[in-house]
């Protein structure tokens, strides 16, 4: 599946497209399809988020979806060197995830 | 310690202004991305994995106590409660809001800072050797030629959009503690054979993905003509470096294809015209400078006494105090390696501390220093127990400076975008290792330094023992190399061969470790061995 994703532009955040809004939950983002062009160049001129893209991903059991490259699934997480910080700081399994 | 001037307040002043102005219409969508982006690099922040990032400029690594607080505030206040102290010498907040961004940069004036040319093809933050002002060795202290070079560097019309970024250091002993060859521009302060002081210009060292050792291009500029050279040096880069090729446009590429004695030539002529122009700032401005880098009023007659009794104290002083050139006192070095720990972060709380110790035992003064460390610079044996008691308190009582524990790890790919691999657990599984086979102590200094990619943050070219974090079909890999080294015998490292796991980089350390320990001969450090025997009986073990 593509997905798209890209930081909020006030607060830096990493967030996922859900196929109407952007949320920080990688498990809420869709397949677009073919239509990644035209869905980030709408949502960067509406200044809902930055410096984003389309990577390629796959649905992953409970997880939901899990993007293709290992830096997507840092950023999804979050620093695999501070569990505390990441999105799931109560799971400690969560990092071994993004390996 | 240098203060701003009307001047310098005003510039940082304005420019926050002025970023407040932008970022406003940035988030009016007055701005596109492509219009801003410049503008936020311009004032050191960076979009990285998981927000913004804000690289806080520390001039020549010299901080005082009042300035360290605030670093902790923005920590606390804006950030996620640490700062990661990086290899050259400054700090980075990585959870940073672009709508908090004109605040911080604001708290940052109050206090003399700014995070202004700590990103983009500028001059960047000028490096010096973090016992400046305090070491025995030196000649005189390089900290007022880094402040006159930072001030001339600052805004300098000409030199603003350079073909690539570029980094000056200036030192002023024998012993180099700050990789001044791996420098664009790296100055030593010297005595020529009349007594004379002035300065050596080493140009065109790097790291990067084409390592380079700078090349001695004078080995005598008389100082008050210091940044009429180093404009020369930068005009004949301005003019021939190459735009096209963003892989080839550091200076070292350029000093490289044109050959060193003509690059020397150019420079030379330049140098010529531009001493008829009277470019030299006025001696007066180089005196109102000197003055605030005298001494500290040391106390005359303090003494040399250490109550080594404590032998966990005893270690701390031995592995992470040097000389000073007072009598009575001591440099303290804080390492921020605790073992399994994130090296060179530090928590807001540890920075309060930090700087609660400078002004009580270090005359308000502290250094960062390239190997992400903190220095006090000034402490009186007689307090020296008392400091390190607190500091172990803290979690700032590792005694393992310049061991294979005090290792150099930059962000990689926990939080650079850039990166191919992480550093950081790498970093933390070698300490750990260490720590727990109790070899650290007989290895002695062994530099051990880790990047998450080429682009070599991380100094890996220059570790005694270095780790280059590489992309192998998708999984982190990790390739060894052996023999760096940035003092006075430079040298850079050599790949032993394929590549490693996470789990099997750990393990061809330990393994290169004990090649040292069977072969080494006395007094041999783990380089001097390497350089001794080669790179094969290494080879043998690590592949066997
Ligand atoms: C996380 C954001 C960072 C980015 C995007 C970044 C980017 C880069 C790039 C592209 C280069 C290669 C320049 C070239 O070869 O022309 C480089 C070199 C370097 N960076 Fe970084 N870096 C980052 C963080 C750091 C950190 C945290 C440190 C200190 C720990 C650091 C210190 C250095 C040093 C010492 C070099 C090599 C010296 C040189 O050749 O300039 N950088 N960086
Ligand atoms: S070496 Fe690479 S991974 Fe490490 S901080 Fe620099 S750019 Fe990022």
């Amino acid at each position: 599946m593509k997905i798209l994703t890209g930081n909020d532009l006030k607060s830096g955040a990493v967030v996922w497209w859900t196929g109407y809004d952007w949320s920080i939950h990688v498990e809420d983002a869709v397949d677009v399809g073919d239509q990644a062009d035209a869905i980030l160049q709408r949502e960067e001129g509406a200044r809902r988020v930055n410096a984003s893209y389309a990577i390629d991903a796959e649905p992953d059991g409970e997880r939901g979806v899990r993007p293709a490259h290992i830096k997507d699934r840092i950023r999804a997480l979050g620093p695999t060197v501070r569990p505390d910080l990441t999105l799931k700081p109560a799971d400690p399994n969560a990092g071994n995830w993004v390996i | 310690m240098y203060r701003y001037d009307q001047y310098d307040q005003a510039m940082v002043d304005t420019r926050v202004a002025e970023f407040r102005d932008q970022t406003r219409r940035r988030l009016e969508g007055k701005l596109t991305e492509d219009q801003f982006k410049p503008l936020r690099l311009q004032n050191g922040l960076y979009l990285q994995l998981h927000a913004y990032m804000l690289r806080v400029a520390v001039p020549y690594g010299t901080l005082n106590s009042a300035q360290m607080h605030v670093l902790a505030n923005i920590a606390d206040k804006y950030d996620r409660g640490y700062g990661h102290f990086t290899t050259r010498q400054n700090i980075q907040y990585n959870w940073i809001k672009l709508e908090d961004a004109p605040d911080i940069l604001a708290d940052l004036a109050a206090v003399e800072m700014h995070a202004i040319q700590t990103s983009g093809n500028c001059i960047r933050n000028i490096s010096s050797d973090q016992f400046a002002g305090a070491a025995g060795d030196e000649l005189i202290d390089p900290r007022p030629y880094a402040e006159l070079l930072r001030q001339w560097s600052s805004f300098h019309p000409e030199f603003l959009t350079l073909p690539r970024k570029f980094k000056i250091c200036v030192i002023a002993s024998e012993t180099d503690r700050a990789a001044m060859k791996l420098h664009d521009i790296g100055i030593r302060i010297v005595k020529n054979a009349a007594g004379e002081i002035g300065a050596a210009f080493y140009v065109g060292g790097g790291m990067g993905r084409t390592p380079m050792i700078a090349p001695l291009i004078r080995d005598f500029v008389p100082l008050d003509q210091l940044i009429t050279y180093s404009e020369a040096c930068l005009r004949v880069y301005n003019r021939y470096g190459r735009r096209d090729n963003k892989y080839k446009a550091r200076i070292k590429i350029l000093v490289h294809e044109l050959g060193k004695e003509e690059y020397t030539r150019q420079v030379e002529e330049e140098f010529a015209h531009l001493l008829t122009q009277g470019i030299e700032p006025p001696i007066a401005e180089l005196e109102r400078i000197k003055a605030h880098f005298t001494d500290p009023a040391f106390d005359q007659g303090a003494s040399d006494d250490l109550d080594l009794s404590d032998p966990a104290f005893a270690l701390w002083v031995a592995r992470n105090t040097v000389a000073h050139k007072q009598p009575g006192y001591v440099i303290a070095n804080i390492s921020l390696k605790p073992v399994g720990g994130i090296p060179g972060d530090a928590s807001a709380a540890q920075i309060h501390l930090m700087a609660d110790l400078a002004k009580e035992y270090s005359f308000d003064e502290l250094r960062v220093t390239h190997a992400q460390n903190i220095v006090l610079p000034h402490v009186k044996k007689a307090d020296l127990h008392t400091l390190w008691q607190k500091l172990d308190a803290a979690g700032l009582g590792a005694a393992n400076l310049d061991t294979v524990e005090d290792i150099i790890a930059c962000p990689g790919l926990d939080y650079c975008s850039l990166a191919n691999a992480r550093s950081i657990p790498v970093a933390q599984k070698i300490s750990q290792r260490f720590a727990a086979n109790g070899k650290t102590g007989e290895l002695g200094e062994l530099k051990l330094k880790i990047s998450g990619c080429i682009n070599a943050c991380g100094h890996h070219h220059a570790g005694h023992i270095g780790i280059l974090g590489v992309d192998k079909k998708g999984l982190e890999n990790y390739q060894l190399l052996l023999g760096g080294c940035e003092g006075d015998d430079t040298s850079l490292g050599k790949i032993t061969g394929p590549g490693f796991t996470e789990d099997g980089i750990v393990d061809a350390v330990e393994k290169a470790t004990e090649v040292y320990l069977a072969e080494r001969a006395e007094g041999e450090r783990f380089l001097d061995t390497y350089r001794r025997i080669g790179m094969e009986k290494f080879k043998e073990a690590i592949y066997a």
